[in-house]
């Protein structure tokens, strides 16, 4: 069990902003954090890492105080058990892929852990190969890899599948969500992608702004009418059956919309409820 | 026969520099690297004063500081016993200050060019502040070493003012290899002072081919 409650003063390009925000989560489950960009969500993920210092608050796992203001306790990132998915993967340019691996172990630890990570992220035989010739997928998962050779207790993820293509998401979240219950980890995902968020975690944690508002489960989450529930796209062109071909994301929809005013360029939002399709021009 | 001592003297007053200043400029580049209290930057602008600074203004200034004269130097005379105007000691202090900058500012933009999450991820691996820097920094920013050391050498060898401020021109203990250059050319020596220069010349010319040679390499290696 995760107890945190954090307060902090984050200095953002838009000006301060506090954050605060108070939640519990289970252990061995798979939490995501969810939120605009800005809303605080790596600076979270950062604090329970140990890499910034909250200026109040406390973090308890399980038993173990890991940070708490009042009694002016603060354990350094080496002492935590957890596994950090970095954003830009952060992978050791001078070693090859194993030795990243290997490189979270002490020098007396079994090696097998290694061949077995390996295995698991489907990295064998790319062992020998340095991290500048390895695709980003590739790069992802050896950072994947690295981040549980040390077994942590915690597995915190910052964003990790948002600079991969489509297909190669599918193959790396399959791999994460079998890592996650291999190893019994609680792991904690930064992400504001929905379909990743639906596929794999337990829990989302909602923040707007810096602040807490709500830990539910993701199809209840996604599926009320949120924000998140709605689609927005721009209209690419209109044909003369009364469709309008629409981009979302990166894929062309091609929707049912006659008599409409709608023109080419214009950017609209759609949302689903009650079984139709409802375009609110912008 | 040419006297080849200046040369010998430079090698060793360059050499020694290269060493100490190799040193003393990793723990104090990385921890400049790390954050920007105002302590920090007034100790940048004090490592970066040498390289505004005339030579003869640093020069001065630590012979004043070393002169028996003066409190410093006659506290080093009474206690220690050490005299440091024009000695090998005093000259390589003197070079230690002068080049200071030219091993500390390639060092720490190499340290200022990682990823700040390559140290992270090295202390979320368990690792001492100290394993991360041998293992992960450093390894990761040989061509600012080696280009910390090759200018440190490098300025030393060229050095001028600073040795002329603080070492005079003693045969074997200070006379460096410029300033025999200066010495016998002023006393029409040209054959003399044309082999110290030529000499030099050669030399700084092959220590640079080595260094771009090096680094061209290592951007090539990356990639195999």
């Amino acid at each position: 069990m995760i107890d945190l409650s954090l307060q902090k003063v984050l200095h953002t390009a838009e000006g301060e902003m506090q954050l605060d925000v108070t939640a519990k989560i289970e252990s061995g489950q798979f939490v995501s954090l969810y939120g605009a960009s800005g809303a605080g969500k790596t600076s979270i993920l950062r604090m329970l890492a140990g890499f910034m210092k909250p200026d109040s608050g406390f973090i308890k796992v399980n038993d173990a105080v890991w940070f708490d203001s009042r009694r002016k306790s603060h354990l350094e990132p080496q002492q935590r058990k957890i596994g950090f998915v970095f954003q830009d993967y952060a992978l050791f340019p001078n070693m090859n892929v194993r030795d990243n691996i290997s490189f979270a172990l002490d020098k007396h630890e079994p090696r097998q852990i290694v061949t077995e990570l390996l295995e698991v992220t489907g990295l064998s035989n790319l062992a020998t190969r340095k991290i500048q010739t390895l695709s980003g997928g590739q790069q992802q998962r050896v950072a994947l890899a690295r981040a549980i050779a040390k077994k942590p207790s915690m597995l915190l993820l910052d964003e990790p599948l948002s600079a991969i293509d489509n297909v190669m998401r599918d193959q790396l979240q399959y791999t994460l969500l079998e890592i996650h219950k291999r190893y019994a980890l609680t792991t904690i995902l930064v992400s504001h992608n929905a379909n990743e968020i639906i596929k794999l975690s337990d829990t989302v944690i909602h923040l707007e702004q810096g602040s807490f508002r709500e830990q539910t489960s993701p199809a209840r989450f996604f599926g009320n009418g949120n924000e998140a529930s709605k689609l927005t796209g721009n209209v690419i062109s209109l044909d003369e059956k009364g469709n309008a071909i629409v981009l979302i994301d990166d894929r062309l929809l091609t929707l049912p919309v006659p008599g409409t005013i709608l023109n080419n360029n214009d950017r609209i939002e759609i949302t689903y409820s009650n079984f139709q399709i409802q375009l609110l021009q912008h | 026969m040419i006297d080849l001592s200046p040369l010998w003297l430079t090698l060793k007053l360059s050499l020694s520099t290269t060493l100490i200043l190799f040193v003393i400029s990793i723990p104090l580049a990385n921890w400049l690297a790390g954050g920007k209290d105002i302590f920090k930057i007034i100790v940048q602008a004090i490592v970066s004063m040498p390289l505004v600074l005339p030579p003869t203004v640093i020069g001065f200034y630590l012979l004043l500081a070393f002169s028996p004269a003066n409190a410093f130097g006659s506290w080093l005379e009474e206690w220690l016993n050490i005299r440091l105007v024009f000695s090998f000691t005093g000259l390589l202090i003197a070079s230690v200050i002068y080049s200071l900058p030219f091993m500390v500012h390639p060092i720490l933009s190499g340290l200022s060019s990682l990823s700040p999450s390559l140290k992270e991820a090295s202390w979320s691996l368990g690792k001492t502040k100290w394993q991360t820097l041998t293992k992960v920094l450093l390894p990761n920013i040989k061509p600012s070493l080696l280009t910390g050391i090759v200018l440190t050498f490098a300025h030393t060898v060229g050095e001028f003012g600073v040795v002329l401020m603080i070492g005079g021109n003693m045969p074997g203990k200070t006379r460096t290899a410029s300033i025999a250059i200066y010495d016998e050319v002023d006393a029409f020596h040209y054959h003399t002072a044309n082999v110290y220069a030529g000499i030099l010349l050669a030399v700084s010319f092959i220590i640079l081919l080595v260094l771009y040679t090096y680094n061209r390499k290592m951007q090539q290696a990356k990639f195999y």
